[in-house]
């Protein structure tokens, strides 16, 4: 039969393509093993694709920094857009067996994940961001992300005309509540009148829902639109309506020349090159945590961990003023959430005196600070 | 004039050589994109096809990447073949999920043995129920079923977000939004394969949703339930006369093809998470439909259609993995690779008629 002529023939031809392709796959691989004995293979899990110009873009720029750094020394690999589930284990583990010496997972989602695998793989290293799990080889990073969002509230205070604020919110977790009240606590240290209302949008990159949020925030009076959202979409919607806003994670100026304040920028690569010259060194460790929340390496601006972009479209006093917060954060002198603190009902949660810890800034802060409108959800 | 006529009969040979064509045309066009975009072509095809499978654990992966897809797959066979569009499995395997966890969090004092099962059937409740809505609604007011099903996609959705953020938050966790993590007895365990021991992460969910499949099959293709579900799927008209009841088989079809997502929901988070997060089901629902057509609406072709797309999915990260390719090319190729198996499948059961009109009815056309 014609037919069954044909299906040999396909069948030849399939088997004979997949040999093809393996033969010569196979080659470079093993070369590649032999020659690149030294090289440290380091490996990167994004929650979604540095195209998002915020969170994970931050982490690229953390990775080409390392590249920069180190040069062929290294070996970077990244895999983007990794959901938060059983996919991310396999893909780590795959990072594993591929032979990278230390893996870094870039959202909080991939703790137990990574954890998991951490317990497979105990001679290669995992670094997890922003979560609190731990292990002999599994640390975790953090940035003290609420110390930009204490010189953004300086500023929004000197800067707004209608007194009214608008943040966009993710979800009501700690990173996200410390940032709400230090934002608070800088408003009011400026400005008594100022109040911020906050939208929380369920998600960290959802431009539609965010460019929604700064609609509602710019239609209700707000002159001055914050965020802990990642893309860039409300510092977009800020820009058409003429009022002014914050980029979140990477400098946002491109996309509102004349909106954008300042951007509070994410600068993972100090942290990433800290530890892969410490893995080369022999000397990685966990690193001493400040507290078992807060991660292994929790630092800020002192440490250029968070770094402010120019302060841009406001007057110079109003520069200057930005410019003392945050010199005094840095050098220690602000510590931000210092007594006397009251909640936004003007119940006292904090006695004057008293400065909360690393600890207590995760597992006490269940409240709004005086100027922030409404409650916590859930 | 161009018209699909049905083949009459489908032999074996083109059965058998339409998904290899397909295939041999995704390798072509798919090259030529990533040659078209400075990838090595052979390299990128290697990532997807073969660098997923060359070793031992990573079949194993493949097998539990494919699992929910199976189980949820094989529910939806019966009822596309009863023509009932169940579009809303990912709201059932999400619901699913919450019942087992439920179960597995909050109903104390459960013998170790009984846990499990007792998961099970929480979660062919959970699922069952949020498949009968659209069924009770389509059976008593014969409402449209694929958008009442599809919409409650989001209400499952929203509601375990709303769980794991609220009421079921772990109070030790802080204001994450995760349950507490479930007891042993709650987890599924990985398979010790005798000689061989843990292959990947190869767990007993695996094993179940293989035999669901055998199972379905042999119920749809010999007891007289199958029969029903077919023939009112075919020829409902025919159905009614021989005595069978549509609305009874529409809300059959719902119920096992919402308790089958259910258990996927259930399997997937005692296996592979522990806990309940408020994402649980990563779009299984929605890829199981792909699968139940490119399984021809087989039970036993839905092992295999569950594990090309697993397999098309390891391979778009090991592409990102080995050679940088975004995620945005391999999903272009996994799309070119879904598009070539159907149009295949559809020239399998159709004949491509062209026909000219007749010239001489050209002028008069122009003329009017």
């Amino acid at each position: 039969m014609k037919l069954n002529k044909f299906v040999i023939l396909l069948g030849i031809v399939v088997l004979a393509g997949l040999a093809f392709i393996m033969s010569s796959q196979k080659a470079p691989e093993k070369a590649a093993g032999v020659a690149d004995d030294k090289k440290v293979k380091v490996g990167f899990v994004y929650l979604t694709t540095p195209g998002d110009h915020g969170w994970t873009y931050a982490h690229e720029v953390g990775r080409q920094d390392v590249i920069a750094r180190f040069g062929d020394k290294v070996e970077t690999t990244y895999i983007e857009n990794v959901p938060e589930g059983p996919d991310a284990a396999r893909v780590i583990r795959d990072l594993a067996k591929q032979g990278n010496d230390i893996i870094f997972t870039t959202s909080f989602g991939y703790m137990d994940p990574t954890l998991k695998v951490a317990k497979e793989f105990p001679e290669i290293k995992f670094e997890h961001i922003t979560g609190y799990k731990r292990a002999p080889n599994m640390a975790t990073g953090n940035i003290r992300f609420y110390e930009g969002r204490y010189v953004q509230g300086v500023v929004a205070g000197l800067m707004t005309k209608s007194n009214k604020i608008g943040y966009i919110a993710s979800f009501p977790i700690p990173e996200v509540i410390q940032g709400i009240n230090a934002f608070g606590l800088g408003l009011r240290s400026v400005n008594k009148d100022a109040e911020v209302s906050v939208i929380w949008v369920n998600s960290w990159y959802d431009p539609v829902k965010e460019a929604d949020a700064a609609k509602v925030h710019i239609a209700e009076g707000a002159d001055i639109l914050a965020q802990h959202t990642d893309s860039p979409a409300m510092l977009q919607t800020a820009e058409k309506a003429g009022v002014y806003g914050f980029g979140q994670s990477s400098d946002m100026k491109a996309f509102a020349p004349k909106a954008q304040l300042f951007s509070s920028v994410n600068n993972w690569g100090i942290y990433y090159i800290n530890k892969i010259q410490a893995l080369i060194d022999g000397s990685w460790t966990t690193g001493e945590g400040p507290d078992h929340w807060a991660g292994n390496t929790w630092a800020g601006m002192a440490d250029n961990f968070l770094v402010l972009s120019a302060f841009e479209n406001m007057p110079d006093d109003v520069a200057k003023a930005a410019q003392k917060a945050a010199d005094d954060i840095k050098s220690g002198a602000n510590k931000i959430f210092t007594g006397p603190i009251r909640d936004n009902t003007g119940a006292e949660k904090v006695p004057a005196g008293k400065t909360l810890n690393d600890g207590e800034l995760f597992t006490t802060l269940d409240y709004y600070v005086e100027g922030i409108v409404g409650k916590i959800p859930g | 004039m161009i018209s699909m006529t049905p083949r009459k009969h489908i032999s074996l040979q083109r059965t058998l050589v339409t998904p290899v064509v397909s295939i041999m045309m995704t390798l072509c066009v798919g090259a030529a994109i990533f040659a078209i975009l400075g990838y090595d072509p052979l390299a990128a095809l290697y990532q997807f096809f073969i660098a997923p499978l060359s070793r031992p654990d990573q079949v194993a992966d493949l097998f539990v990447k494919a699992c929910p897809l199976i189980i949820t797959a094989t529910g939806l066979v019966f009822c596309y073949r009863a023509n009932v569009w169940n579009i809303g499995a990912e709201g059932q395997i999400v619901m699913g999920a919450v019942c087992a966890g439920g179960v597995a969090l909050f109903v104390p004092g459960l013998p170790d043995i009984l846990l499990m099962p007792t998961m099970i059937l929480a979660a062919m409740v959970g699922g069952m129920a949020w498949a009968l809505i659209p069924g009770i609604l389509k059976a008593r007011f014969n409402t449209n079923e694929i958008l009442v099903s599809l919409m409650l996609t989001y209400v499952a959705a929203l509601f375990i977000d709303w769980l794991v953020r609220g009421p079921w938050r772990d109070p030790q966790s802080f204001g994450f939004p995760l349950t507490k993590s479930y007891d042993e007895a709650a987890l599924i365990q990985r398979v010790d394969l005798p000689g061989i021991g843990t292959l990947g992460q190869l767990h007993w969910g695996v094993v179940a949703a293989l035999v669901l499949a055998l199972v379905a099959y042999f119920v749809m293709s010999r007891t007289l339930f199958g029969f029903q579900v077919k023939v009112m799927g075919d020829a409902p008209r025919a159905g009614a006369f021989s005595g069978f009841c549509a609305a009874r088989t529409t809300i059959g079809v719902l119920c096992i093809s919402g308790a089958c997502a259910g258990v996927a929901g259930m399997v997937e988070v005692s296996a592979n998470m522990g806990q309940l997060q408020p994402e649980v089901s990563f779009g299984y629902g929605f890829t199981a439909i792909i699968v139940a057509f490119l399984a021809r609406l087989n039970p036993l072709g839905v092992i295999a259609a569950g594990l090309v797309i697993a397999l098309a999915e390891l391979g778009g990260d090991s592409a990102q993995m080995a050679l940088g390719m975004p995620k945005v090319v391999t999903g272009v190729f996994k799309g070119i690779l879904l598009f070539m198996l159907l149009a295949g499948e559809t020239f399998n059961r159709f004949q491509l008629r062209i026909s000219w009109p007749a010239l001489s009815r050209a002028p008069a056309a122009r003329g009017r």
